[in-house]
């Protein structure tokens, strides 16, 4: 113990670490000290002054947040120096503050309300004007009332350390100082929301719930995000059986105090006008609001129908990564049941060529946590930032601490870290690039790569950023892969990853999974795969995949919370061969035109916050959280329409009385699924065939899935991704496209007419070209060859 | 008192005739206080709690901001009210609901108002035939707020000096 300091706070002996500073060693110790400026994510700036305190043998009182600890020092946070100080303080900082708490949206959870009733004097002695400061406009999240700022700095630190990049500024000084913006409406962090949890006064917040509540009437409920694989703890704010906002419930080792603004603003689809809210059966061309029990046994009669005619093998269901752990359980204990295997959540992916030999569920390899440690690791495919917006956040830590960070990505994406290496390759030559970089591990580790990849691998070409990329990886005492939710949907997957698996194995690296939707690890564990039952045993008999099942079409399908025109792999076709589908049973929580034109029973199922369930995150920790709210309407939990189904079907085994049990019947058939990341290569994936135009089907951020794209602030950020093409220069002079406003895009026989631009982030003939937004969905596979022709 | 005394006053009644002479005296000589209401009214204060009312700006703005401290502070749970952004950027109610048969006219909602809008009026001579007549909306609120304004003013002014 001889390594720590003995200090004393308001007469408390306390043992801290040399380097602590005052305030944080009164936290631990449970003592209060006023702050504003101060936060313990942030750096210290210590500008507020609120946090003073006495020092004995100090002539003044000192900031806390700013005074390390030494050996004996007496601190004393309640004497009447530091009272003193502490008052006058206030005093200066409610001089300019306006007394507009009765409108503030802040009031009830303002710090400085709170402070001013403990430190605040009842009458101002101040009888000048006060200072009015212009609004600023941050965009569609965050609303600013700028005469309320107090200076304390910490959303121009967040910007700085945490979101990356410099957003928010101050200039002027003193009384001129005020919070801006370097240019109108730039506000574009994926993490912005959070400056307005940080805010401690009004100058900051919510867009979306502007004026329509107050923090005292709200119940806070636990949840977990199904938008991305980190499994972000949420907050969810109720009012009178109504979301009113998610604010990030803490959670350390997974996401911080902080919260993605996908996560942190989708909420605003909850109350979407295309929310379904009846179950309905199309008879003949009509759509008929009906009953539950009327729609299931119309579902049940249809389905059943197409089995006695066309056999079992003619059932499937495509299911969201975004479902529960027990609605994903359940769908594929019903459709086994029915004897089919014809089930899949990777709806996106296009290679499945390696599924027999992956791993029993995508895995990051190691804790969230953990990443934030790594000395060195490599991209590939991931535009992390935007895709796990938490996990870039801890990969961004790593960086700051000298890691050395590189990508292969087949566009030049805007990270907010410093990459060591940053390789943008054609999409088609992902695997050359990788092979390269395994070549100089070989070389530079004297070992030997499977045989299966040899030949591949060999003829690679290695150049000095390879080498230190592999240099990197060896040299680092903890590396990663992360294989991206971009590469994910490539073509040429099983080859990607056959090499990012010799790469880890030559580098001594973990290799990490980053896969879309907030339960695709949960959807493999419960047995959401065509080839795997729950707990990732064998089964006889592989059914079709997501793929196959969009290639062959079959006669009676279930649509579990997807919506084909966007969150298949080939769209296009997805759409041809669903229409064309007997009977297909579309069980979701909106209702589109396109689901009127190929449904044939509507089921209202409820989004994330109306539903108890669980989500796997890629740690593998299992999370469960209740519902936030009542149903909307007749929309029931999925995992209930399941279980009636179930009934209806007359299956076995399908009397659960709560989530609970279903959760437990598969936590007994998972307890010996191992955490594995690395497959065992026995033969050489296939290699691409070059088209001339390839498309960079990217999913952007705020089109992940259907309740991100109905959240009306999302889809008015800069992140919101339209319909349209993006070429470098080159391949624009090379096809003629010079100075072209708008082209068609031709794919599959389809085409569409979208405008163009000219970036240079896009590699030599590749057209980014975005999926999942309107105007693609005539489109086919998101990376298939394209043709564009000049209009 | 001697028995014999006592035995006298009771044979002859003695304390009633003393009662019956208090019943006399103000039958005869006393001022009545009973009130012929509804023909006379009790005056009432200034700071009278009656029905409620919403109050507007002189230039007819309605002066609530949305604030919900009345809601919050109200014991009885009467009211209710959501909020939203109006199109010129303020503050306001979408809805102001108070369920008076659930109020107990305590006057804390008008205490915590910060800008004077809701106000308890001298106005107790209402009634409702139905259930939902008892229940104020705001619309409602702020028609009796429109038709007291004066009487409003100048209980609220009457008051001012002792605030």
């Amino acid at each position: 113990m001889s390594d720590l300091l003995n200090i004393e706070i308001n007469g408390r002996p306390l043992q801290v670490k040399p380097g602590t500073m005052v305030i944080e060693a009164a936290d631990d110790a449970g003592i209060v000290i006023p702050r504003f400026c101060y936060h313990r994510k942030l750096s210290i700036a210590a500008n507020c002054r609120m946090c003073l305190v006495e020092v004995e043998k100090a002539p003044k009182a000192v900031p806390a947040c700013a005074t390390p600890v030494t050996e004996g020092m007496k601190v004393f946070t309640k004497s009447s120096k530091a009272i003193e100080g502490q008052k006058s303080v206030m005093e200066f900082l409610l001089i300019n503050h306006p007394l507009d708490c009765p409108i503030c949206d802040q009031g009830g959870e303002c710090e400085l309300q709170d402070l001013a009733m403990g430190f605040g004097k009842d009458v101002s002695r101040y009888h000048e004007n006060k200072r009015v400061v212009r609004e600023k406009n941050l965009g569609a999240l965050i609303a600013t009332d700028m005469t309320r700022c107090i200076h304390c700095t910490r959303c121009v630190r967040f910007g700085r350390e945490i979101a990356g990049i410099m957003e928010l500024g101050a200039s002027g000084r003193g009384e001129h100082m005020e919070i801006e913006t370097y240019m109108e409406n730039a506000v574009g962090s994926e993490l912005s929301g959070n400056v307005i949890d940080l805010c401690p006064v009004g100058a900051l917040t919510s867009k979306p719930y502007r004026y329509s509540g107050r923090p005292w009437e709200n119940n806070s409920i636990s949840a977990i995000s199904p938008h991305d694989c980190v499994g972000s703890n949420l907050a969810v704010e109720v009012r009178r059986n109504r979301v009113m906002r998610v604010l990030p419930y803490e959670n350390e080792s997974i996401n911080e105090v902080w919260l993605a603004d996908r996560d942190r603003f989708s909420y605003t689809a909850l109350y979407a006008e295309d929310r379904l809210q009846q179950p309905m059966i199309k008879q003949g061309e009509t759509w008929r609001t009906v009953d539950w029990e009327t729609a299931l046994s119309y579902a049940v009669e249809g389905l059943q129908r197409v089995k006695t005619a066309n056999g079992a093998e003619q059932l499937g269901a495509l299911v969201s990564p975004t479902a529960t752990l027990e609605e994903l359980y359940l769908i594929q204990k019903l459709l086994r049941g029915l004897g089919s295997n014809n089930i899949d959540h990777r709806l996106r992916q296009q290679d499945f060529s390696d599924q027999e030999i992956a791993p029993a569920y995508p895995h990051l390899g190691q804790a969230i946590a953990d990443v934030e440690n790594l000395q060195a690791a490599l991209l590939i495919g991931s535009y992390t930032r935007k895709d796990q917006p938490l996990l870039a956040h801890r990969l961004r830590k790593a960086a700051k601490r000298g890691a050395k960070i590189s990508a292969v990505n087949s566009i030049d994406y805007d990270f907010n870290l410093r990459l060591a290496q940053n390789r943008v390759v054609h999409p088609y030559v992902m695997p050359t690039e990788l092979a390269a970089i395994a070549k100089a591990l070989a070389q530079q580790t004297k070992q030997t790569v499977p045989s299966a990849l040899q030949g591949f691998i060999e003829k690679a070409q290695v150049d000095a950023a390879h080498q230190q990329i592999a240099t990197d990886l060896r040299e680092a005492t903890s590396s990663s892969l992360f294989i991206g939710s971009q590469v994910m949907t490539q073509p040429n997957l099983a080859l990607i990853r056959a090499l990012a698996n010799v790469i880890a194995t030559l580098s001594n690296s973990t290799l990490g999974y980053l896969p879309e939707g907030g339960n695709a690890t949960g959807a493999w564990l419960a047995g959401a795969i065509p080839h795997r039952g729950p707990g990732a045993t064998a089964i006889s008999g592989a059914g079709k995949t997501a793929a196959q099942m969009v290639q062959d079409g079959l006669r009676g399908l279930l649509l579990w919370q997807i919506e084909p025109e966007f969150d298949c792999a080939d769209p296009a076709k997805a759409m041809q061969q669903i229409g064309a589908a007997d009977f297909v049973v579309a069980a979701s929580s909106y209702i589109t035109d396109t689901m009127r034109s190929y449904a044939d029973v509507l089921l209202p199922i409820t989004p994330y916050t109306e539903t108890p369930g669980t989500f796997v995150n890629i740690e593998g920790r299992w999370q469960s959280f209740s519902a936030s709210v009542k149903p909307m309407g007749e929309a029931r939990p999925g995992w209930k329409v399941l279980r009636v189904l179930g009934n209806f079907f007359k299956q076995i085994g399908f009397n659960y009385l709560s989530s609970e049990e279903v959760r437990g019947e598969l936590d007994t058939l998972t307890v010996n699924v191992a955490a594995d990341t690395r497959s065992d290569i026995q033969q050489s994936p296939a290699e691409l065939v070059r088209p001339d135009l390839v498309r960079i089907g990217h999913v952007p951020m705020y089109a992940v899935d259907a309740m991100t794209r109905r959240a009306p602030p999302l889809q008015h950020t800069a992140d919101a991704v339209t319909a349209m093409v993006a070429i470098n220069a080159a391949t624009a002079t090379r096809l003629g496209l010079q100075g072209k406003s708008r082209v068609n895009v031709k794919q599959n026989g389809q085409s569409v007419s979208l405008p163009i631009y000219i970036e240079a982030a896009v590699p030599d003939n590749c057209a980014f070209i975005p999926v999942a937004v309107p105007g693609c969905e005539a489109l086919g596979q998101s990376y298939g060859a394209v043709e564009l022709q000049g209009e | 008192m001697s028995n014999a005394a006592r035995f006298v006053k009771s044979l002859f009644l003695f304390e009633l005739w003393q009662g019956l002479g208090v019943t006399l005296r103000h039958f005869l000589f006393v001022r009545k206080v009973t009130l012929q209401y509804p023909e006379e009214k009790a005056p009432i204060s200034p700071r009278f709690r009656g029905l409620h009312a919403l109050r507007r700006y002189p230039n007819g703005e309605e002066r609530c901001i949305a604030c919900k401290l009345c809601e919050v502070v109200c014991p009885a749970l009467a009211i209710t009210i959501e909020s939203e952004q109006r199109a010129d950027g303020t503050r306001r109610t979408t809805r102001y609901d108070i369920d008076l048969t659930k109020c107990i006219f305590c006057g804390f909602c008008e205490e915590s108002c910060p800008v004077d809008s809701i106000v308890e009026t001298h106005i107790y001579e209402y009634h409702g035939e139905q259930r939902g007549d008892l229940y104020m909306t705001k619309d409602k609120l702020l028609a009796v707020g429109d038709k007291y304004e004066a009487e409003i003013a100048a209980a609220r002014g009457h008051d001012a000096r002792y605030r």
